[in-house]
């Protein structure tokens, strides 16, 4: 039942996101791949968890109709991320540029991790050096023996 | 000993810096990369008389100038509209407006309404200056000096203590600016 729901849920939200992005003529089914990958790409800046496609914001449609026109006007990729970017700053793209200020957001993860990874290896080996010992005396292993052989006894029917 | 307990303690206590100065951040508020660069320039033609252009030039011609996106659909706007129509009257700053995606005849009948704080506003009806300049969310105010170099961004309604805090001491500053 739950999964029926969820799978219901699913297909409404994909048919209201087909709803949102306006068709597009475009004869160049390349431009229009590069078309649909820009503006999965490029943030919508009044609702800032979606992209353009995604978004049903009126900011939203109008960039999506001055990145249709950049296309259609033979612009490439980077000049119309470019143009974004002079406008509404890094904060539009999705996947920010690496610079100075952005190396914490790139890296930060991949140090967490090592620092992470570099506690672990410690917290393991020090607990192996303070494991006791694990041999047993010869008394110890005798009764070992008579222990065991007597279980087995039991266990017979 | 003691640091096994404290080195939680100094994590924990750097986590919660972290998350209070995010708290007060506001998300909204996206820098703009248009600060301390030339505003983009626009001609459209005036809300009031289609005959006549408002441009960058006007600005330009100001000490000092407020640039102010709004509509008349904008209900922030009309928070912010009488704080603008206060500074008019006393005549602290020139104010232009950008009138962002609105028809005309609201517009005018908005003005005529609440008050014309604008030596001009001009008619971005589809939105496109509204993109040069990068707006996101109505209202915007442009601090703009002499040389048409966008000195200050404020996003949303201008309230009294943003005025007073921040955007009266930028104006004032401009305005001793000499040469």
């Amino acid at each position: 039942m739950r999964v029926l729901l969820s799978m219901m849920l699913m297909a409404s939200s994909l048919a209201l996101q087909a709803g949102v992005v306006e068709p597009r003529g475009f004869d160049d089914p390349e431009r229009e791949a590069r078309y649909k990958r820009l503006i999965a790409e490029l943030r919508c800046l009044v609702c800032q968890n979606q992209n353009l496609a995604d978004s049903d914001a009126d900011l939203a449609k109008d960039l999506r109709n001055q990145t249709y026109s950049m296309i259609e006007a033979g612009k490439s990729d980077e000049e119309i991320f470019t143009f974004m970017v002079n406008r509404y700053g890094d904060f539009v793209l999705y996947r920010p540029p690496v610079k100075t200020t952005t190396y914490l957001l790139w890296f930060g993860p991949l140090v967490l991790v090592a620092v992470a990874g570099v506690a672990l290896i410690l917290l393991v080996r020090r607990r192996n050096l303070h494991r006791p010992d694990t041999q047993l005396s010869e008394p110890e292993q005798e009764k070992l023996r008579t222990l065991l052989a007597e279980s087995d006894r039991d266990a017979r029917p | 000993m003691t640091a096994r307990y404290l080195v939680p303690l100094a994590i924990f206590v750097v986590l919660l810096g972290f998350l209070a100065v995010g708290l007060k951040l506001d998300p909204r508020e996206v820098p703009s990369p248009l600060i301390d660069r030339n505003a983009p320039a626009f001609d459209l033609p005036s809300v009031r008389d289609p005959e006549r252009t408002v441009g960058l030039a006007d600005l330009r011609q100001e000490q000092v100038s407020l640039f102010n996106v709004w509509a008349s659909w904008c209900v922030s706007c009309r928070h912010e509209h009488p704080l603008l129509v206060e500074l008019s009257r006393r005549n602290v700053v020139p104010i232009y407006g950008l009138n962002y995606k609105d028809t005309r005849s609201d517009a005018v009948r908005w003005l005529d309404r609440l008050g014309d704080p604008y030596r001009a506003s001009a008619f971005d009806a589809d939105g496109r200056v509204g993109i040069d300049w990068g707006v996101y969310g109505v209202p915007e105010t442009f601090v703009v000096d002499r040389k048409g170099v966008i000195r200050h961004k404020h996003t949303g309604p201008i309230s009294v203590k943003d005025w007073e805090d921040k955007l009266l001491p930028i104006i004032r500053r401009l305005q001793a600016e000499k040469g």
